[in-house]
């Protein structure tokens, strides 16, 4: 379903800046149109969205093949929009429909879409870090060039499985790319508050892989970061840990209004939001042209009008959704 | 007798253990500064101040190694653990590690831990999120395991576990944080564990339940005038209270347990065996388990709604069972799905 028009969302964010930033808009809406459902009472259970980290998202959608196979969180709508997925199926997810990506039984913290390389995404932190190493064992035993990404929160560097999966990759010289989107809080502690270090990035030299921070609200630099790293990977350079400093603008999910952030916090970051200063680039550049970037908010507001109303249309995900897939045909 | 909510009625009964036993320390993840993601455990931070009331980083495995080592050395820590699942990457900790420090001591070491969890589905979370999971818990012998079915319950349970001398997991069903109910504090609210509770009398049938099917099976008892239904609350569920249930059941003859999980494996397994064996020719009708079927948990109101064992399903069920003295397919296996 709608399989090509998914490789053409791919291809343009791959190809062209201004089909980033149009992308990297589309993200910040869908967010925003997200949270406004729940808002509404119209969308049930929890949901968790990444305005401010629309850089990131982009940055990996661009640099990386669809046969790199990507492991990300809970907070994934904007990498499932980035990496083509269309805002219905995932809207339609979020909203428990069978147009839903996985057929509306998984809900907002699942999304899948294989075609696009993105396995099921990971709702427990951590989960995805070894497993993303598992996927460039595979390319790595079947000779491949393909490469794995892991994307988890700043959270995720505490528990074992960042450890664990960063040494085993390590050792084995997997072609993996590990990026952290630091984006300042686990659930409603700062980082600080848990964590002794200021750069994640600095973690990568216990397991001997280097260890690169990089400027997260910069699509440009994101899309260079994730390339570098990724060619290291194709050729047989061993994994490298990224560490993108951002910046979550929302709570940590739908109940959190995220009043514990100190004041003026939000404003600082918001002064290098990465869609204002990415239009301002481009324009400055000649690559938007006055009215461009307007056209481009009212597209995108079209498109997630359509969405929404195509998953409005979709009926309730089904019992027999329910039930099937539970194990593989033998 | 105070009115509060059961997320309350936990924070009451940390409070007062924390009061009485300078032992007591709380950590886990946000529930100090936070209060807690369910607010379980709002204003202990303010009261017993930053050495007793730790936030954690995202480190299940670390913290409740932590409440091992600290249990064995003199504290009596209680970790919260936000969703069952994420006991997951730290089980070892409680299966392996802390359920066994008394016998592999000799009795010398003692882990008086206690570790909370908030299970079960009905909120939209997904299905990595909505499990109860309680049979990690219940093949581990040296763990002891209860599941909180309101506020009462929550209090006395909860006290009685910090408690106890050994390691207790202490499941709490989310969808229930926010029911009200009247609680009695103070040393007449605990609950000693190991004792099954009677919720509801009636003849004709004991249904058991625990945690969230409390209630459901109250409802369903409510519902029908055909029979009269005795409503167990197990409260307990490692070790439960054999002789409460047996004595109970052999009273009234029939056997239903309601349960908020898949049918293959639930805690009712062990409890319909049990008593099917202990009561082997003095039953009146097959014992007849009421569960989740034997899928993931479906996000989506509906779907989730009809995954759990609800009133009118219990209801239905039980009619069916002292009707014609069979136990009745489950509503999936009466469609045709063969999960
Ligand atoms: C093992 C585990 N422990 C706890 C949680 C609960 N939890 C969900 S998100 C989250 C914070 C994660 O923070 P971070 O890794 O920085 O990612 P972010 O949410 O900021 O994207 C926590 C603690 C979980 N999902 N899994
Ligand atoms: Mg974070």
């Amino acid at each position: 379903m709608g399989n090509g028009r998914r490789m053409e969302r791919r291809r343009a964010v791959a190809a062209d800046r201004v089909a980033r930033y149009e992308q990297m808009v589309e993200i910040r809406a869908f967010e925003d149109r997200v949270q406004g459902l729940f808002a509404e009472g119209r969308v049930h259970g929890t949901t968790h969205t990444a305005q401010g980290q629309e850089a990131v998202a982009v940055g990996i959608a661009a640099a990386a093949r669809p046969t790199d196979l990507v492991t990300c969180t809970y907070r994934g709508h904007g990498i499932g929009l980035a990496l083509g997925m269309t805002p219905e199926v995932i809207l339609g997810e979020i909203m428990g429909r069978e147009i839903g990506c996985v057929g509306g039984i998984a809900g907002s913290m699942h999304l899948c879409d294989r075609e696009l390389g993105l396995l099921p995404t990971f709702a427990i932190i951590g989960a995805g870090i070894p497993v993303a190493a598992g996927a460039a064992l595979t390319a790595q035993v079947r000779g491949t060039d393909d490469v794995a990404i892991g994307v988890f929160g700043d959270g995720a560097a505490n528990i074992g499985a960042f450890h664990e999966g960063l040494n085993l990759a390590a050792i084995w010289k997997l072609p993996v790319v590990f990026i952290c989107e630091n984006n300042q809080y686990g659930e409603y502690s700062r980082i600080d508050l848990t964590t002794p270090i200021e750069d994640l990035a600095d973690r990568a030299a216990s397991y001997g892989i280097p260890g690169i921070i990089v400027d997260g609200q910069d699509p440009d630099q994101t899309v260079e970061a994730v390339s570098a790293a990724l060619d290291v990977a194709r050729s047989g350079g061993g994994p490298t840990l990224l560490e993108m400093k951002t910046y979550r603008y929302a709570g940590h999910s739908r109940a959190d209004k995220a009043e514990y952030r100190p004041e003026g916090e939000f404003e600082r970051w918001y002064e290098r939001d990465p869609i204002n200063t990415f239009r301002a680039r481009l324009e400055s550049e000649g690559l938007l042209a006055a009215g461009d970037a307007e056209a481009i908010d009212g597209r995108v507001a079209a498109r997630l009008e359509a969405a929404l109303k195509a998953v409005e249309e979709s009926p309730p995900a089904t019992v027999d959704a329910m039930f099937g897939n539970i194990y593989a045909p033998v | 007798m105070v009115r509060m909510r059961m997320n309350q009625a936990v924070a009451a009964a940390l409070g007062d253990e924390m009061r009485e036993d300078p032992d007591v320390v709380v950590f886990g993840e946000d529930v100090a500064v936070a209060g807690g993601p369910f607010k379980t455990s709002d204003g202990l931070l303010e009261e017993f101040g930053p050495s007793r009331v730790r936030d954690t980083p995202i480190s299940e495995m670390g913290f409740l190694g932590m409440a091992v080592g600290a249990a064995a050395s003199g504290l009596r820590p209680v970790a919260e653990i936000m969703f069952i699942e994420f006991l997951g990457v730290a089980l070892d900790m409680v299966v392996t590690e802390a359920g066994k420090f008394h016998f592999l001591s000799r009795g010398a070491f003692t882990c008086p831990m206690t570790v909370r969890a908030s299970i079960g589905a009905g909120l939209g979370f997904g299905c990595q999120h909505s499990q109860t999971m309680e049979n990690w818990m219940s093949h581990a012998p040296g763990l002891k395991m209860v599941m909180l079915s309101g506020p009462q319950s929550a209090y006395g349970l909860l006290r009685a576990a910090i408690r106890d001398p050994n390691p207790v997991v202490v499941l709490e069903p989310r969808a229930l944080y926010g029911g009200r109910g009247q609680v009695t504090t103070g040393a007449d609210g605990i609950i000693p564990l190991g004792e099954a509770r009677r919720v509801r009398e009636g003849d004709d049938v004991t249904v058991v339940s625990a945690g969230a099917m409390v209630k459901v099976a109250l409802a369903a008892a409510e519902a029908s005038d055909d029979w009269s239904a005795e409503v167990i609350d197990l409260q307990t569920l490692i070790p439960w209270d054999r002789d409460g249930v047996v004595s109970a059941v052999r009273r009234t003859g029939r056997l239903v347990i309601v349960e908020e999980s898949p049918y293959t494996s639930g805690w009712g397994t062990e409890i319909a065996a049990y008593v099917g064996a202990r009561l082997f020719g003095e039953l009146r009708a097959p014992v007849l388990r009421i569960t989740c079927p034997d899928v993931p948990v479906p996000f989506g109101r509906e779907l989730e709604q009809r995954y759990m064992p609800n009133p009118g399903y219990v209801t239905d069920q039980i009619d069916q069972l002292l009707a014609t003295g069979r136990v009745p397919d489950p509503w999936w296996v009466g469609e045709g799905r063969s999960s």
